[in-house]
């Protein structure tokens, strides 16, 4: 069994006991101190700006050439917190319980509870940074609501919320930059971690220009790098955004936790067409306006202005009077699944359903809807050429978030001391299933609050002896990264990188997507399996060891290949169905996820052993909110 | 659809480039032009052939990594939108495409359409933040923006950071896009503090980064995807006339 670390104490003591417990670097001291920080999303930008603020010396490594461009920058709809500016009823109580309850009692109550209470301190802190949030006309803050909670909790800037977030996050990383307590590497990418005496001690990292491996050696290492939604090719996630510092942290000893923990958005603009590169999402905040159907018989032709209204399906409504169109994510994607199942499903492909605002623009009137939604209508026309202000939007689930990620204890350090894990690339606060405008709330929570007491708590109080750049583990790990991308360029086959990614994304999309069974899990690994002997003979990666793209795809292509047979592998183990953990066998005869707490109320934490992964499992104890099926109905 | 692609390619900065010619025969119009794009890649890659750099990420058009000028276009024919939210059905079967990076001094071209923007970064250095440390902000609702203030702010914030603005322009000036951020910080209380510092201090720094100076003539806000506006530029030079005075 894992030790999680959480202090004692009620609920509502644990992480003012932690901070006191806390051991503390001298502010003098704290220049002595390198940390390296990879990735400058919203958890790897607030944490090393706020390291920088504090003193300590800070490197932070980004593959985007400027730190703004990172994948956080795409969130839409909002962020969380529980301020109840709407006197609707909110409370850190009651954002603890949703984010318990919407994750499907797959996550640790500690962990939310700190979130939940931290989570006002963020909106502070965005606010005094310049971020323009909506607001009414006497000025102050307004709020929308979001899926999977009854209240009014929910922060925005537009439909660019992520956007503003993380250039307020920029922002303040810049300044440190400008103040030299923050050194920037761009375009430069982490190939490996360097472990000494099994601490994290610094990483190797590849600059993607000249194509030079440079060792850095640290303190502490955090990994801020975003999830692995792209296994599946297709997502929502940025081209760009990999597993591979997850992965090269995993093969060097972090356990990676639920990695078949995979969120499924509903409301995403549906594929077109094999060429198709990634998936569009379109925010959850639409479903405050937005109602979703489908036609009531199947094989419907009819345009869908012609469809009268008692021969509609508004099927969210139907099946779940008391959260209509705002389910949580999980249960309105599988919802919309089995409307296309039961030949229900619009559009050519007939794998879409309708999102229509009809109603909401007679009632609230053209300009409402533009002012609150304008941006996203716009992106969905241009994809489309559709004009949804005329004709329903069609949707379609697709890859969207990963709650899975590296374990991390209650400090969010990972199972190798001295690597820390924050944001989308731990698995820690979202369960099996995320509500919306969690991830930006967790993203920060981590940086600015939660990581710079977790890394004067492990600095304050660990021997960490001086280690140099020609440390022999160093040279080793710097020696293995030169050989495995050598082996990448002298590959001469066939296939280009994306067709042999597009083939893995296939294979886990219909075997470990919206649901799953023991007999395609099983099948799924014997063809991933065979894929990775296909990679190895015959990718083809043409041009020089300098800005290369097929070259940096390969090196991700290499890890997603792994990952996504760990990923089977977890879900063919966890026999139960809970949140976007969906396994066929396991249902109720109302075809919700059938959760088993008595066999699986833990937390699957995989070891890396070159052969069989090797699991340990956490237990989850609920001792605040009752165990209990989720009902929205 | 059949297209006919004239495409700059270029080992490094400091080799000289030139265009090269392609065809791909095809596209559907359904695909984004960097899906064209990817196509055409896949095929070189087949024939062993070195991909064509071009920088991209979100495909969103919200990270600002994509750039590409597209018949003499940063980010193509359609106002308001980045290129990688352009479709081939803005274009026509048999259509001759030219594609060639973002010019400018202050961008070198690391490869093919691959451009360094850092100079943004180091101009976001100089000034581009409020001064505000992690725990020391008051309660948010304790400062009052106006609805309409607060709006206008985020007209500013809104952009991206892609540098079409300096593409475009025949001075290739940074105006535009030092200006929204300015604008957004001056509009806004939180900024009011060090309001003449950031201005002096960003325009400084853009001026270091050999961005050419303001040409008045507009282009910048023709091309920005997010369609940033003009009065941006207004403001700055209004703060820069204030900071010499009032502070």
């Amino acid at each position: 069994m894992l030790d999680s670390k959480i202090p004692s104490g009620p609920i509502d003591q644990k992480w003012k006991n932690r901070k006191f417990e806390s051991n503390l670097v001298n502010p003098a001291n704290r220049r002595k101190h390198t940390v390296i920080v990879v990735g400058t999303g919203l958890a790897g930008a607030s944490a090393a700006a706020t390291l920088g603020e504090q003193g300590y010396r800070v490197k932070v490594f980004t593959f985007h050439e400027s730190p703004r461009r990172a994948h956080s920058i795409a969130a839409q709809g909002g962020i969380n917190a529980a301020k109840n500016y709407q006197n609707d009823g909110d409370s850190v109580y009651r954002l603890f319980y949703d984010t318990i309850k919407g994750g499907d009692f797959r996550s640790r109550e500690a962990n939310v509870y700190r979130l939940a209470e931290v989570s006002v301190n963020i909106i502070d802190q965005c606010v005094a940074q310049g971020v323009p949030f909506a607001r009414e006309y006497g000025g102050t803050l307004t709020n929308r609501s979001f899926g999977g909670t009854q209240v009014s909790r929910t922060f925005y800037a537009k439909g660019q919320t992520g956007q503003q977030l993380l250039l307020g996050a920029y922002s303040s990383l810049m300044r440190q930059a400008g103040q030299k307590t923050i050194e920037i590497f761009s375009r430069q990418e982490m190939v490996d971690l360097i472990v000494v005496e099994g601490k994290a001690r610094g990483i190797i990292a590849r600059n993607l220009v000249t194509g030079e491996l440079t060792t850095h050696t640290a303190d502490a290492v955090i990994l801020a790098t975003g999830g692995y939604g792209n296994v599946f090719f297709l997502s929502t996630n940025a081209k760009q955004s990999n597993a591979s510092a997850c992965w090269r942290a995993h093969k060097r000893g972090a356990y990676f936790a639920n990695p078949c923990f995979t969120q499924i958005h509903p409301t995403c603009v549906p594929v077109s067409g094999d060429y198709q590169s990634k998936l569009t999402l379109m925010s959850e905040s639409l479903r405050n306006d937005g109602r979703v159907w489908v036609p009531l018989k199947a094989g419907e032709k009819r345009a869908p202005g012609d469809i009268p209204e008692n021969e509609r399906d508004y099927f969210l409504e139907r099946m779940y009077p008391a959260f209509g169109n705002l389910v949580p994510r999980d249960i309105a994607s599988r919802a919309a699944k089995r409307m296309c199942d039961e030949g229900r499903g619009v559009g050519p492909t007939g794998l879409s359903v309708y999102m229509d605002f009809r109603d909401s623009i007679q009632r609230l009137g053209h300009a409402t809807i533009s002012e609150k939604y304008g941006n996203l209508f716009q992106m969905y026309e241009k994809i489309t050429d559709e004009n949804p202000y005329q004709v329903p939007m069609r949707i379609f689930p697709a890859v969207h978030y990963t709650m899975g990620g590296l374990w991390v204890d209650y400090n969010l350090m990972s199972s190798i001391p001295g690597l820390f894990v924050a944001g989308e690339a731990n698995f820690s606060d979202h369960g099996a299933n995320r509500l919306g405008a969690s991830a930006l709330m967790q993203g920060l929570a981590d940086g600015y609050f939660v990581i710079p007491y977790s890394i004067a708590n492990y600095i304050g109080g660990t021997k960490l002896s001086p280690i140099k750049n020609d440390h022999e583990s160093a040279k080793a790990t710097l020696a293995e990264s030169q050989t495995r991308l050598e082996a990448l360029m002298k590959a001469k086959g066939s296939q280009s990188v994306d067709q042999l990614h597009r083939k893995l994304g296939k294979i886990i999309w219909d075997n470990c997507g919206m649901a799953r069974n023991e007999a395609g899990l099983n099948e799924a690994m014997v063809s991933i399996q065979k894929l990775k002997e296909e990679f190895a003979n015959d990718v083809r990666v043409p041009g020089d060891n300098q800005l290369n793209s097929e070259l940096e795809k390969a090196n991700r292509v290499a890890d997603f290949l792994e990952l996504g047979e760990l990923m089977c592998l977890d879900a063919l183990e966890r026999k139960e169905s809970c949140g976007g953990h969906f396994r066929e066998e396991m249902q109720t005869p109302e075809g919700e996820a059938l959760r088993d707490d008595k066999n699986f109320s833990h937390v699957a934490a995989w070891e890396f052993t070159g052969k069989t992964p090797k699991l340990h499992k956490e237990a989850l104890v609920f001792e605040n909110i009752h165990l209990a099926q989720r009902s929205y109905k | 659809m059949k297209l006919h692609l004239k495409i700059w390619r270029q080992k490094g900065p400091q080799e000289a480039g030139s265009f090269k010619d392609y065809s791909v025969d095809n596209a559907s119009e359904h695909m984004s032009f960097l899906e064209m794009l990817d196509f055409l890649n896949t095929s070189l890659v087949q024939k062993g052939e070195e991909a064509v750099q071009f920088d991209h990420d979100c495909r969103e058009g919200i990270c600002g990594s994509c750039s590409l000028v597209i018949n003499g276009n940063p980010h193509g024919p359609e106002t308001g939108t980045a290129t990688c939210q352009l479709h081939m059905r803005k274009f026509k079967d048999g259509d001759t495409i030219v594609i060639e990076p973002f010019r400018a001094k202050a961008f070198p071209v690391i490869r093919d359409l691959s451009v360094n923007r850092t100079a943004f970064d180091r101009i976001m250095e100089a000034g581009g933040f409020c001064s505000v440390n992690t725990g020391n902000a008051p309660e948010a609702n304790a400062i009052l923006i106006g609805k309409e203030t607060a709006e206008k702010a985020m007209d500013s914030a809104a952009c991206i950071g892609c540098g079409a603005c300096v593409a475009a322009c025949k001075n290739a000036s940074a105006m535009l896009f030092v200006s929204a951020k300015v604008s957004q910080l001056a509009l806004l209380p939180q900024g009011n503090p060090e309001r003449g510092r950031r201005v002096r201090n960003m325009v400084a720094q853009m001026d270091q980064e050999m961005f050419g100076a303001c040409s008045n003539t507009g282009s910048c806000e023709a091309a920005c995807p997010k369609e940033i506006k003009l009065e941006n530029i207004a403001r700055l030079n209004r703060e820069m006339v204030r900071a010499a005075w009032v502070e």
